[in-house]
Parts: structure tokens; sequence; C-alpha cells
């Protein structure tokens, strides 16, 4: 789960780190009101959504009045914004973050990641801030410098001392780097992240460090003791069919073809959608309905998918293990029935009692296609979804 | 012959008592493990189908002398239930569970490392070895004993690729669900080491997903460390990048741990790929030579 801009920053201002003063705001009236109250002559408007690329799309503004701040906020809020991370449509802008301004000497970058191979927490920091990390770390990778935590000792101060060295810093930017780390690393293992990245992390021109920007994303196994972080979600930041899925515990990712796909197990899911495509169909979605496929739950599947105008036809393919593919079979036909599915579905049965579930689909009566292998079940519904011929 | 676990292999159950607990020991029971007592707290000193339950591990462990324990306690206590196995003097721990924070892992992890257990999962199938001991919620009537070794990160997937060495007249040595979450008990490598020094396993299948580099690494090791033959399949060609799909380590992030990147090392490691997943068994005929059913 991520966060907002504004979010990251209340948590680090909560743990003693040095942020902007600032207020996220929902009018143009309050943005005006914002400007204020910080005080001073100039303030950065910025406004809100899950993605990078703001600047560069118009989402950030230096403003130099409480009217230029209202006349931001009454641009952007309501309307979405497209930056080159987000899809075609934008995300919707519903706060705006006014802060004072910080006028910047240096910029740094300091990131903690979940490193896979390592199985450590890394802390990563370079004096290349601002840009693209990822491009750093492909071009120059001797410029991001790290700090990988023992999981049984945590991070240690020494480690955020040598960080600084290594990047250059002096005097009391040294012991301001020192307490970032520290506090970050509590920030980190406290309300369980899964990445925080402050880029850029300024140098003032006075010669302090600041926080200028704040990304956190969140272990989403930790939510459930996380119940502060689950209140700052925002749906309005992701797909709807993707928040509708999650209610009902069902993995769901839209993407762009006409072959809608429910599929038990995530692996077999997205090995499903890839058959799909080597037999020359576009996959509508990844659907993972999970182990128990009840009637109900693929029933509420059916809604989902059908939910995109795209698909032309459905492919069910499930493995029943402990499951009987018969009750499978039965919950297909009733949530086929209770849903009014238009398109043609084709099903693919294999495991326990696979036989009796084909014989169970062809005496439905409705249109519903029985494969008798995976690879036939991708030939069957890319041609079922090109209107029956090819 | 075969990996992790035989006919001797002694296990108990954390959760034991609970409805999953219960489900898959009566199956694991009456496919031939040797199940010999399981945990919960609270409960010990009575009966549970048939088994004596214990209140504490350490306490199974010394009553049974258990190799192995399999845990289907919810998420939020796995980290204590894998700690309180290792610190009883248990070797192998499978767990099942999926759905636990990545931090509460990487001390589990770092934990079983120092105490010299392998740890297999979590969020995975379990451990197999066809005909002798089932530890985890796998079906076991598609097995047939034999000659190929499974290891994978997805349950479903190791399913497919069972039937089909199955449906072949080939059988699996043992399979192993490593998981398919970002910090793994056991790696890809782990489970290839123990393949190539199994007598009994004749030929690999290898099946990873999008996300990390595990794969990638398992390619390195292959090339240096493994003699027999390696079928391997990706899933997840399709998926777009930055989105977590269903496992939580199935993601494609900064534009790493693509589909094709994985495909590539491992052809470059003399693997055999296979693009579709319903060509496991015909993949492993060709680099075998075995002929079919």
């Amino acid at each position: 789960m991520n966060l907002h801009e504004y979010q990251a920053k209340a948590l680090f201002a909560e743990y003693g780190l040095p942020v902007s003063r600032g207020r996220a705001v929902d009018s143009p009236e309050q943005a005006a009101a914002a400007v204020a109250d910080i005080g001073g002559d100039r303030w950065v408007v910025k406004a809100q959504v899950h993605a990078g690329g703001r600047g560069k799309a118009g989402g950030v503004k230096l403003v130099k009045s409480g009217e230029e701040a209202a006349a931001f906020a009454e641009q952007w809020l309501g309307k979405n914004l497209v930056t080159y991370q987000t899809d075609a449509i934008g995300q919707p802008v519903s706060k705006i973050l006014v802060e004072s301004c910080t006028d910047i000497d240096q910029e740094l970058y300091l990131g903690v990641v979940l490193d896979r191979t390592t199985r450590r927490v890394v802390f990563m920091a370079s004096t290349e801030g601002g840009v693209e990390i990822e491009k750093v770390a492909e071009e120059t990778p001797e410029k991001i410098l790290k700090a990988p935590i023992d999981p049984l000792t945590g991070a240690q101060a020494y480690q955020g001392r040598e960080l600084a060295f290594q990047l250059g810093l002096q005097g009391e930017q040294v012991k301001q780097f020192s307490h970032l780390f520290t506090g970050l690393a509590a920030l980190f293992q406290d309300l369980d992240l899964a990445l925080l990245e402050i880029n850029p992390l300024v140098i003032t021109t006075e010669g302090n460090l600041h926080c200028l920007d704040g990304k956190i994303n969140i272990d989403g196994n930790a939510l459930y003791r996380q119940p502060k972080l689950r209140a700052m979600h925002d749906p309005s930041q992701e797909d709807e069919r993707e928040s509708q899925a999650a209610n009902w515990e069902l993995n769901y990712v839209a993407l762009d073809g006409n072959i809608g796909c429910m599929v038990n197990g995530a692996g077999l899911a997205m090995g499903t959608m890839d058959i799909v495509q080597l037999n020359g169909g576009r996959p509508a979605n990844f659907l993972d309905v999970g182990g128990g496929a009840t009637r109900e739950r693929v029933s509420e599947a059916f809604k989902i998918i059908l939910s995109d105008q795209n698909v032309a036809a459905v492919l069910v393919n499930i493995f029943g293990g402990i499951v009987r593919c018969d009750l499978i079979a039965e919950g297909v036909i009733g949530a086929v029935q209770e849903v009014g599915v238009k398109v043609p579905v084709v099903v693919r049965l294999e495991g326990n009692n696979a036989e009796l579930g084909r014989e169970v689909l062809a005496g439905s009566g409705l249109n519903i296609i029985a494969a008798n292998s995976l690879s036939d079940a991708a030939e069957k519904v890319v041609v079922a979804a090109s209107g029956g011929s090819r | 012959m075969s990996i992790l676990i035989n006919r001797d292999t002694k296990v108990i159950c954390q959760g034991f008592t609970g409805s999953q607990g219960t489900f898959h020991s009566e199956q694991a029971i009456a496919y031939g493990t040797k199940l010999v007592g399981g945990v919960t707290p609270g409960k010990g000193g009575q009966m549970h189908l048939g088994l004596p339950v214990f209140n504490t591990v350490q306490e199974a462990f010394d009553k049974t002398e258990a190799d192995a324990s399999v845990i289907y306690v919810p998420a939020p206590y796995c980290k204590d239930s894998i700690l309180e196995a290792a610190d009883a003097g248990i070797k192998l721990i499978v767990c099942i569970t999926e759905g636990i924070p990545t931090l509460d892992m990487l001390v589990a992890k770092e934990k079983c490392d120092q105490l010299d257990v392998c740890l297999v999962g979590p969020n995975c199938p379990g451990v197999i070895t066809p005909g002798e001991c089932k530890i985890g919620i796998m079906p076991g009537h598609i097995h047939l004993p034999g000659k190929v070794g499974i290891v994978s990160r997805s349950g479903t997937l190791t399913y497919e690729a069972v039937k089909q060495t199955t449906d072949h007249g080939f059988g699996q040595s043992s399979c192993v669900g490593i998981g398919g979450d970002p910090i793994p008990g056991s790696s890809f490598i782990d489970i290839l080491c123990m393949f190539e020094a199994d007598p009994a396993t004749e030929a690999i299948v290898m099946i990873g997903e999008i996300g990390g580099t595990a794969e990638e690494e398992a390619a390195a090791f292959i090339k240096q460390r493994v003699s027999k033959p390696v079928v391997a399949y990706i899933a997840g060609v399709t998926a777009p990048p930055g989105k977590r799909m269903g496992h939580a380590g199935a993601i494609i992030s900064g534009g790493k741990g693509t589909a094709d990147e994985k495909f590539a090392a491992l052809n470059e490691a003399g693997v055999k790929t296979v693009r579709s997943l319903a060509d496991i068994g015909e993949g492993l005929s060709e680099i075998t030579g075995w002929s079919s059913l």
C-alpha cells in the first residue's frame, strides 16, 4: 500500500525528522489560508497523487501569493494528473500540499529497501539526488552507497555515520544525517514498511539536511497490525475493480486485452495469461480466485471480470487439488446463470473428479465450452473471443 | 532416495487442532506420512486424530524425536512458531501459511540460518516424496514415485508440472514448493543442490515467476554446479510492471525481475526452457530422451 507525500511527511515529522512547514488542503480557500498560516514569501504547492513525475506534468508549482496557491488548487482539485508513471487517464487529485519554500544547495538521495538476495533491509544513499535512482544504479553503481541492516540487531548509529562521511557531509550535517538514519530505521521497523525514499534529500543554503520529498510503501501483509496506516489508505488512487476484488480477497489486476481469466493460484493465473498470449490472444486481467473456488467467490469474480467492457470471452482454469472439480463446475454454472454471462466461457478443469466436472458442464445447456487440456482451452478461448473464427 | 523427507521422517504439526491443521493432517496420515503428534498451546495432554497434542514444540520434540514440523498457524503468529520450532531443535520446518509480514520473515530466516535449520516456505504447498511422505497441502493422488525433482515458487504450477510428469510416466523423486514470498526460507539454489546430490533424481523441473532475481542466481548456480538436465518455466511474461501478481514476491519493480530476463539467464546456463506451461513434460522428454507412456 502506498502513501501520499503529505502522509509520509507527517510520519517523518512524528519521528522528529526535518520536513517543511506545510499543510494538505482540499479547497482553494484552504490553500490561501494555509499560505497565510505558514508565513514567508514563497511557497510550493504540490498535487497529491500516487505517482512520480509530478513536477514535469505541472503538478508542482512555486507560488508567491495566496491567490496563486488558490488558483493552483482550483486548477487541480477534482482533476486527474497524468505523469509518465500513470496511465493515460491519470490519477485523481483530491488534496494539495502547501509548503514553505526551501532554498537548495545540493540534492542527495536516501532510500531504504528490502534486498531479497541478501535478505536484508538496506539503506541506500547517493550524492546523485533529484534524478531517477534506477538510472544512477544502472549507469554509475559506484555512486550508490549501501548499509545493510542486521535483522537481529537492527540499525546501528555507526552505520549512519559511515554513510554520512562517505557522502562527504561535514560537521553538524554528520550529526543531522545520523539522526535521520536512526529515525528512518525506527520508522521502517515500527511501521512495517516495504520501501521508503527521500528523493531529494537536500542540503539547504544554510547547510542543513532537509527531506524535500517522501515516498512510503507499506508491506500489505503487515497491515493487520498497522491500524493507523490502514486509515491512510486512499482507494481513489487504485483501479476501481482492483479495490472491489480486494474486498472479496480476490487478487485482480486489470490488463488491456479482451480475454478474461479466472484461475486458482497466482502462479497458474500468470501461466494462463501467458498461454493465452502464446496462442495469439490478449489477456484482459489477472485473477486468482484462491484455493476455495466456491460458487459465491466465482460469481463475484465473474462480476469483476465482466465489468471490463473489453472482455469478449472468459477462460476459467481450475486445477482442483483438494477441492472436487464437479463442485467447481456447479459453482461456475450457478455463477454464469446468476450473473447472466453473455460472452462465451471456456472452462478447463483438471485434478480431482475432472471428468465428472466436464460432464456437468456439458449437460448444463449454457454457453460453456469444456476444454480437455490447457492448450486446448487457450486455443478455444482465443477463437471464441474473436467471434468464433480466426 | 529422495530429498528432505522420506518414509522414516517423523513429523509434528503446529496449529494441529485448527481447521487447516486438522484437515491436512488427516490427508497426510492417509497418505502414509509418519505424523507423530502436534502442538496447540493449552491443549497439551489431549489426543487429536489419535495422536498426542503438546503445549510446546520443545515438549513435542523431546517426547517424539520429530525430524520435521509443519506450520499451519495464522500469519500473525508464524514468526513465533518458526522460532519456537527452531529453538526446540527441529531441523526441518515447513511453513504453509500465506501473508507473513516481511520483517518477521527476515528475523525468522536469519535465526534458522544461525541454528542450521532448513526452513521451507512460507506461502507454499510444502514438500512431498511420492509414496513415502507428504508434508503440506498438495493433493497426494496426482503424484507418482519416480525420477524427476520439482522445485517451484507456485503451488498450482507445481501441480501442473507434477501432473505432466505423472502422465508421461516419469514420476517424481521429491517436489518442493519454496513459496511465493519475497523472503523464502529455502531458495532455488538450496533445493537444486539437494537434487544434484540425490541419486534418485535424474532430471529437474524448476518453475519460477516474475519478481526478484532468484531465477538468475539459480541459473548461475546450474551453469557451474548442476550436471543433471534441467527444464525451466517462468510465469508472468504478460505481467505488467509495478503490479503485485497475487504472490507478495511476484512484482516487477524498477524494471527488474521480468520473465524475459529470467528466461535469458536460464537459456544461457544451458537449461531447457519452455514458454508454455503445458510443455514441461515434452521438454523433459526432449532433453532426457525418455519415452513417454
